[in-house]
Parts: structure tokens; C-alpha cells; sequence
């Protein structure tokens, strides 16, 4: 059974189609990179599968418990907001722009969600967020506020926030966009650590390079569709479809 | 009448003043809270008709607003008022006034807050009451502080509306000791009243404002 799996999904803004009949699956401990151009529907797709966005038909099913299936016209019906909050306990995700919260320093923001949505032991979940936030570099910071670090910390603590949830699985959506070339340097060995753990994760990035290294599995999208899946050496080195080597090029072009 | 039984006479209605001040701001300010989330709503004829309450409250005097609250119930329902009615209209027509007024104040810093902010929130299983009481309400509360602050001063001169009512507040008192000297001096003495008071309030907002930027 796939850990995650979003089936048939099919969401529209207005007139515009962003996301054609796509299915994904993910087994525990793959990692998935998903390439493509701007507006080709992959941070939308990511946003279906944590319910930032409704899908309009399709199915969401994390260990097999369905978050949404569609009805007899084809339309996707979400389960209640009880059962959906504790699917949500399943995934974790990192956002571009971190969205860490500013008016908490680094330990509650680990630590406010664990506490009191899971409503877990304090002292439990305190010595967990210190074990993060060493792991990720960033000890003797726990204090500081999120403007007080670069951009870099910052999202080192936006991935730390999501793991302390415990998530079977993490979505990045271009963890490194906001971010330049050095620091991203730093988020790319923290995922690529998580990676070497075992982390099931599914990754939406413009990193060719990294995606290659680190994924098991690599998707490129276009135009809301999936245009090539496969092996990172097949996808990024030896694409077989059109678009798939248009897209490519241009990045080898610009380096 | 010598300054200091005028300012004597003065500081008696001063008591009555800093009254309608606290409680105004006690009342007006969690309703503010409550009617920007209404006109937030996305159910549309309750923002519809929060929007044309605010419209009215904003667009016509407080004096007048004052005078229909405290007539209003003997025209409309000849209710007999009672002696204290002077105080509760008083209190009832500013803090619906400025309950407006906050309220677009909330309302737009609610709006300013990106929306990734929820995001975050929502991924991480925050409930829609902990999002708001938790993330959301403390970043607004800082924001708002400087335009907040501008409603709280204008209150306290706005104090000295509630003459109208006949309501015995320091300008009530400003006004009639005034008319019995025939000389403006009262009034003066009011004035410097008001603006000491007003050094107070901004001092305070200033503490508050400092006290909420140890982040940005």
C-alpha cells in the first residue's frame, strides 16, 4: 500500500485548467522530485495534497484513509474536519517562503503545534525541538526570532517545525527559491541528509542538478499534465519526450 | 472665581470623563474585533449588512448618534428613561461609534497578514479558532497598534461630546462655569486638561508599541 496517493485529480481556476487527471503515488521512504516550467501545475498539485487547495475531483487517500473521493457525478467530497485533522497529522510541508511565525522564536514555533494540536507532552516535545534544531546547525538559536536569521536559517527552522510534527511524509514546495545560491546550498544538504534517513518525501524544485542526486523518482509536469516519469537518469539525463528536452535545455543553457 | 477653584470645579467632571473613556475603549474594542470579523464573512448578507452599518456609524456625527441612542428609545417605544439612562446612552452611542471605526481598523490588519501565515497554520492542524487566537490576532493586535492609538486620542476630546446628553463630564462642568464667569478662561483650563491627558494615552501606546517590537 502507497503511503500517499492522489488519484485522477482534476482542478480548475476559473476557465483555466491547471491540473488534468493526475495521479501520483508515493511509497514510504521514496523520494519524489517534481520539475517543470511556471504554471505547470506542480505547486498546485502539491497544495491539492496538503488541502491548501480543493481538488475538484480526484481522490486523497494518505495509508489508505481516504481525505477525499469523489461522488457519483465526479465530484471530490472531502471527510469530516475530524477525520481530516488527523490525516493532516501525516504530512508536514515546507513552503517557499518558510512562513515561519514571527511573533514566536524558533523553539515555540517548533513547538506550539506538537504541544497543543497533537497535545503531546511539553517536556517531551521541547527535547525533541532541541534535537532538531542541533541537527540542523542551528543550536544556541532557539531563542532567536525568525527576521533575527538569514533566509537559510529560517527555512532550516521551517523544515525543523514540520519534522516535529512527526509526518510520515514531507512536501517541499520550492524550498529554495526565496533563497540564493550559497544558502540554498545549505537547504539542499539538510533535504539530501533527510533523504539518506529514509525521509518519504516529494520535493517541487528547479534544482536539475539536485533533483538528479537526490530523487528516486522524478516527474516532469507541463500544462497540468504529467509528461515524463521515471528514473532521475532517464527523466533529467536521457528525456525521451519533446517537452521534456525543451525544458531541460534551457536549463543546461542557463547553467 | 479664582484658576484653582476652576480647575477644581473642572477636575470633578474629570472623574466622569476618564468613565466614558474606559469603558468605551472596554466595549468598543472587542466588539470592534467581533463586527470585522462579521464584515469578513464570507457569508455575504451579514458583510453586506455589517458594511452598511459601519457605512452610517462612520458617516454621520457622533452628536447625533449620542442624541438618537438617548431619545431614541421614549420616540420610538415611549419607554419612560430612567436617571441613569444619561450615563448608559452616553456609553451605548460611543462604543458603537468607535466600534465601527475599530473595526475597519481590524479588519484591514487581519488583511495585511500574508496569507502564508494561515497556510502554515492550516498544514500544521491549527483548529480556525487557534489560527486566529494564536497567529493571526497577536501579528493584527501589533500592526494596528499606531492607528489605534490615533482612535484613542480622539476619544478622549471626543469625551466632551456627551454635553449634549447633558451628561456631567469635564467639559459639561468646562461649559457651565464658563457661562457663569462669562469668560472663556474654563474652557482654556479644559483644554489643558484634555492635552495632558493625551500626553498620558500616548505615552502609554508608546510603551505598548515598544513592548510589541521585539519582533518584526
Amino acid at each position: 500500500m502507497s503511503l500517499f496517493e492522489i488519484k485522477n485529480v482534476s482542478k480548475s481556476f476559473g476557465d483555466l485548467k491547471v491540473l488534468n487527471d493526475i495521479t501520483v503515488s508515493v511509497d514510504k521512504g521514496e523520494v519524489v522530485a517534481i520539475i517543470g516550467p511556471s504554471g505547470s501545475g506542480k505547486s498546485t498539485l502539491l497544495r491539492c495534497a496538503t488541502m491548501l487547495e480543493t481538488m475538484d475531483s480526484g481522490e486523497l487517500i494518505y495509508h489508505g484513509e481516504k481525505a477525499a473521493a469523489n461522488d457519483a457525478e465526479g465530484k471530490a467530497v472531502y471527510a469530516s474536519n475530524a477525520e481530516l485533522r488527523k490525516i493532516k497529522s501525516y504530512f508536514g510541508l515546507v513552503f517557499q517562503q518558510f512562513n515561519l511565525f514571527p511573533h514566536y522564536d524558533v523553539l515555540k514555533n517548533l513547538c506550539d503545534a506538537p504541544i497543543h494540536v497533537q497535545k503531546r507532552n511539553k517536556t517531551e516535545v521541547v527535547k525533541e525541538a532541541m534535537a532538531l534544531i542541533a541537527k540542523m546547525g542551528l543550536e544556541g538559536k532557539e531563542h532567536y526570532y525568525p527576521q533575527q536569521l538569514s533566509g537559510g536559517q529560517q527555512q532550516r527552522v521551517a523544515i525543523a517545525r514540520a519534522l516535529c510534527m512527526n509526518p510520515d511524509i514531507l512536501f517541499f514546495d520550492e524550498p529554495t527559491s526565496a533563497l540564493d545560491p550559497e544558502l540554498t546550498g545549505e537547504i539542499l544538504k539538510v533535504i539530501r541528509q533527510l533523504a539518506q534517513e529514509h525521509m518519504t518525501m516529494v520535493i517541487v524544485t528547479h534544482e536539475m542538478a539536485f533533483a538528479r542526486d537526490v530523487a528516486d523518482r522524478v516527474i516532469f509536469m507541463d500544462g497540468g499534465y504529467i509528461v515524463e516519469e521515471g528514473r532521475p537518469e532517464d527523466v533529467i539525463t536521457n528525456p525521451t519526450e519533446e517537452r521534456t528536452k525543451r525544458f531541460l535545455a534551457r536549463f543546461a543553457e542557463n547553467g | 472665581m479664582s484658576l484653582i477653584t476652576v480647575m477644581q470645579q473642572i477636575a470633578s467632571g474629570f472623574g466622569a470623563t476618564l468613565l466614558i473613556f474606559f469603558c468605551t475603549l472596554l466595549f468598543s474594542m472587542p466588539l470592534g474585533v467581533i463586527v470585522a470579523l462579521g464584515r469578513m464573512s464570507k457569508f455575504k448578507p451579514l458583510s453586506l449588512v455589517i458594511q452598511g452599518i459601519i457605512s452610517v456609524l462612520r458617516g454621520t456625527p457622533l452628536m447625533l448618534q449620542l442624541i438618537v441612542v438617548f431619545y431614541g428609545p421614549y420616540y420610538a417605544f415611549g419607554i419612560k428613561l430612567s436617571t441613569n439612562w444619561r450615563l448608559y446612552a452616553t456609553l451605548i452611542g460611543f462604543s458603537i461609534n468607535y466600534a465601527a471605526y475599530f473595526a475597519e481598523i481590524f479588519r484591514a490588519g487581519i488583511q495585511s497578514i500574508p496569507v502564508g501565515q494561515t497556510e502554515a497554520a492550516t498544514v500544521l492542524g491549527y483548529t480556525k479558532v487557534q489560527t486566529f487566537l494564536k497567529i493571526i490576532f497577536p501579528q493584527m493586535i501589533k500592526r494596528t497598534i499606531p492607528p489605534v492609538t490615533n482612535e484613542v486620542i480622539t476619544l478622549v476630546k471626543d469625551t466632551s461630546l456627551s454635553f449634549v446628553l447633558a451628561y456631567q463630564e469635564m467639559f459639561t462642568y468646562a461649559k457651565q462655569v464658563s457661562a457663569a464667569m462669562s469668560s472663556l478662561m474654563p474652557l482654556f483650563v479644559a483644554g489643558v486638561f484634555y492635552y495632558i491627558f493625551n500626553l498620558v494615552v500616548t505615552i502609554v501606546m508608546d510603551r505598548i508599541e515598544k513592548a510589541l517590537s521585539y519582533y518584526n
